[in-house]
This record gives C-alpha cells, structure tokens and sequence, in this order.
C-alpha cells in the first residue's frame, strides 16, 4: 500500500488538470515533463505550467469488466482515450452514461471525482473522470 | 563484431505448474538447453536471465544470483544479470547474450527467461501485468492492461474496419497450433464461437482474446559462431537483433494502431540482416492479446496498415499460409509465462530451422523472426535467426 505523498504530490495535475506547455516550441503536455520530447535541453527551464480547459472528444473507449479489487464496486466501468481540445490526449474513466450511447467523437468534459480508496480506513484518491457533453434541446 | 550462433535450446512445458517452484522451472530450462548444446557447466562463462516481476510474484529480487545458484553455476563465480523489460524481458536477455558474445566480452552464454505468475491469484495477477502500463496516469485511472490493448482494438476497428471476427480467428488459428505443440498450456483447438460466445473482459476483447497467465521457462545457449560446429549439426545464427522504445502510456503515441516501437527494431534488424520480409518463412510474434497479433503483423511489414486482419481471415499466416504466425500457437495457446515468452519465441524457431516441429512444421524454413513487446507497445525487440 503506497504513502500519501505518493498521490499528492500529482494533485495539482489529477485535480486541475495542470499541463505543461513548452515555451520553445509552443506544444503543450499532460501530465508534467521537464522536457519537450521535440525540443530537449533547448525547453529545459521553458516549460510552464498551463491548466487545460477539460473538455475534448473521446478517441477511443472500452467497457471494463475485469478490474483490480480497488475498483470491483464500480464494474463494468468506461474507460476511455480523451483528447483534449488543446491537444494532449489522456485516459479516464467516463461515467453517467451508458456505454452503448458512446461512440468514437463523442464530446466530453472533466469532472473530479472518487477514483478508488485503499480499504475502510486508508486513503481516498481523487482525480478527473469525464462526462459525456449533452447537446441542450433545441 | 563476432557472428553469434544458438548451440542450444531448452524450455519447461508451460501452464499452471503447481508442482513446481521459480528455480526449479529455471533449472530445469537451463539444463534442458545445456544438455542440447552439448557443453559442460565450465565452459559457460556468462548467464542473463529475462524476469519481469519475480518481486511481486513470488517476492523474491535478485534473480541472476538465484538462478546462477541453483543452477550450480555460482560455484564458478560466473557473471549472472537480470534482465526487465515488463513482456520483452525475454528478447531483451537474448539481446544481452547476443551482445556480450558479438563483443568478445563473453564466449559461451546461457540466456534463460523464467516468470512464475500462479503463486498469486487471478486478479493479484492481473494487476502485477498492468504495471507495465502507466501506474500513475493509466492504471490508477481505471485502466487495466487488457483495457489498454481494447483501446487499441476499438480505433482499428474503426479506422480499418477490422472485424470482431478477424480477431477471433487469430485465437483460433493459434489454438490450432497449439494443439501441435506438446509443450503449449492450450491444446484444444477453438471455434470463432468459442472466441465470441466467452466473457467480457473489456470491450471488445473477450477472455479468449486474451494470453493467459503462466509458470514457465525457456533458455537458449550461444557462442562464437566460428566455433559452434564444435557442439551442433546445425547451427542458427542470430543475423539481426534490432530493439526500440516508445512513450510508457499508450496515450502518448500519435498512432495507438501503430508501435512504432516494432517498426524501427524490425528495419534494425533486418538491415543488419540485410533481409527484407519476404525471406522470413516463420515468425513467433507478441499475441498477449488478439489485436496484438494483427498490429504485429502490419508493424513487421508482412501486411499493409489495415490489413492485418483481413489476412489472418484468409488463411495467410496459417502455417502453409505466406509467413507463419506463431506456430507454437503463440503467447495466446502456448502460454504466457511473461519473462520465459521471448526465449520460447527463439526455442521455437529454432525448432522449426532445425526441421523438428514436427506436425506443425513450416516446410523447408530456413529463416525466422522473433517479436517481443514490452507494455502496450513502450518496447519492442525483433531478432532475425538463419539456419548457418
């Protein structure tokens, strides 16, 4: 079982969704990197911090049925490939929803929710998972 | 650089070994091997040993050590080093062995694989294999290894229009040769309904989409290749070794359909073999899951990006297909004892260069290929064997 330190020191990015941009070369990344992979030691110091704006389109999912214990109460559960509007793609869940209403393109906003706690008394991890963006009626 | 040769070839049968214990499985392979070089314990002065995660399996760190010990090789002090690579731990050692006898550091080498996975149950398992993934941005997030691998079935389908029943018939024709092979843990053959019809495990993967867990191991010995008429008849030499990397989280990659990790050892290797694909008779390929087979293929370049399943439909990687597909019926019926998979590979083709695979024997295989996949893609490693 981990430490609390361990998950805390990734809150700013599981919490508000911190990136990080690269000032040589404008591409942005999630979650925190000290390097451009495109630009190397010219980004070294350059890269700043860039909270993204959450929403994106799914790009790929499934729906899990076979999970670790941590995660049993929540099965069958969606996990999907988002990326993001700015461009960094990352992987959550999807909840409110049913998976035979989600496709490929389906557009989507973070949410900070529960993600899973380590037994009664041990700790609870938080972090984004993602809800379908309903279109409004006309 | 010295040309290196396989002397030897060893393996465990692969499946729940209840009986058995890590070294003994490790022993056992590494005997096995010895005993087909034909060599005596003094001549070897190297040893790697490919592990994934014996730390967490059975608790035990420090596998060189142990298996040099057990093996009666410490007696020798020779040197003995783990290698990890999560999946392609296996193919990393032999590359490690292949080296160290290119180099001259090294003449005759044992490189053996080992993982024993039933010590724990199921699911303590599964979880042990998704920490090849992300820990931190995958699978604290809900995605387990087999999610990971439906992710990337999910966009093939939809950008290639590859079929649930493309990927059914990878697990089919791996059973079938499966059940060729005496050593493999499955050898029934399946139906597309056997495929279909099984549980869920993450959409659209189903439990028969997926490699099992497994005890085993696997071990081949090398040597100079100049010398290793001394010990075989029949000599196969290690003519390409190419290895790669790519981002840990499958998120990361520009292309989830493409492990570009595969791609550039596969134009490694094959430029230092100076062959090109179409030489390759038989090849034992990473099938932890179905959809891996199909991306194997194409990233090899024996089929076009998209292709992959609309070939395995067609009967084209069957063992009298254009290019055999894992005769051994792969990680997905032989087993998937993970650290062991990538010497199995090459105790495989070997077999089949040698003309001893018997009733799955691709005729007249005179060169082969191995592909060993590390995570959802983050390494990859390809060897090119020639019968010598």
């Amino acid at each position: 079982m981990a430490t609390a330190p361990r998950f805390w020191r990734e809150n700013p990015s599981r919490y508000n969704l911190v990136g990080f941009k690269c000032n040589s070369c404008g591409r942005s990344y999630f979650p925190r990197r000290v390097i451009c992979p495109i630009c190397h030691r010219k980004s070294v110091g350059k890269m700043e911090p860039m909270k993204l704006r959450g929403t994106g389109k799914i790009f790929s999912f499934s729906e899990v049925f076979d999970c670790p214990e941590e995660l049993a109460l929540q099965k069958p559960y969606v996990v999907a490939m988002v990326e993001f509007d700015e461009g960094p793609r990352v992987t959550g869940q999807v909840i409110d929803c049913d998976a035979c209403d989600l496709s490929i393109g389906t557009p989507v906003r973070a949410t900070m929710r529960r993600l899973s706690e380590e037994g009664p008394s041990g700790i609870i991890h938080y972090g984004y998972k993602f809800v379908p963006i309903k279109e409004k009626a006309p | 650089m010295r040309r290196v040769a396989v002397i030897g070839v060893g393996d465990t049968e692969f499946g729940e070994l209840w009986d058995s214990s890590f070294r003994e499985i490790g022993i056992q392979a590494g005997l096995a091997a010895v005993a087909d070089a034909n060599i005596s314990a003094d001549q070897i002065d190297g040893l790697f040993v490919g592990n994934m995660s014996a730390g967490r399996f059975i608790e035990q760190e420090h596998i060189g050590a142990l298996i040099a010990d057990y093996t009666g090789l410490a007696r020798d002090n020779i040197a003995a080093t783990r290698i990890e690579a999560a999946g392609a731990s296996g193919g990393l050692a032999l590359r490690q062995g292949f080296t160290a006898v290119a180099s001259g550091l090294h003449d005759i080498v044992v490189v053996g694989g080992a993982e024993k996975m039933t010590d724990v149950g199921d699911v303590e398992s599964s979880t042990i294999q998704s920490s090849a993934a992300d820990q931190e941005w995958e699978t604290v997030l809900g995605a387990t290894f087999p999610a990971l691998h439906a992710l990337i079935a999910n966009r093939h389908m939809h950008e290639y229009g590859t079929t649930r029943e493309q990927l059914a018939d990878v697990a089919v024709k791996n059973h079938k040769h499966g059940s060729m092979n005496p050593k493999a843990q499955f050898r029934r053959p399946i139906t597309r309904e056997t495929v279909l019809s099984s549980p869920m495990v993450a959409s659209p993967l189903r439990m028969f989409d997926c490699a099992p867990s497994s005890d085993g191991a696997a071990a081949v010995v090398l040597c100079p290749l100049d010398q290793a008429r001394k010990y075989t008849e029949v000599p196969v030499e290690i003519v390409g070794s190419g290895q790669a990397s790519d981002s840990l989280a499958l998120h990361h990659r520009k292309d989830i359909c493409t492990l570009e990790a595969t791609r550039a050892a596969a134009k490694r290797a094959f430029m230092m073999a100076n062959l090109t694909q179409k030489d390759i008779n038989v090849a034992e390929v990473h099938d932890n899951f179905t959809i891996s087979e199909i991306l194997a293929i194409e990233d090899l370049g024996f089929f076009r990006k998209g292709e992959g399943g609309k070939a395995t439909e067609a009967g084209l990687t069957g063992i009298e297909g254009e290019v055999a597909i894992n005769t051994s019926g792969g990680l997905k019926a032989r087993g998937d004892p993970i650290g062991a998979t990538g010497l199995a590979q090459v105790v495989e083709v070997v077999t089949q260069l040698r003309g001893k695979a018997d009733k799955r024997q691709v005729k007249d295989a005179q060169i082969g290929l191995t592909h060993n996949v590390g995570g959802t893609g983050a390494t990859a490693v390809v060897h090119i064997l020639r019968r010598a």
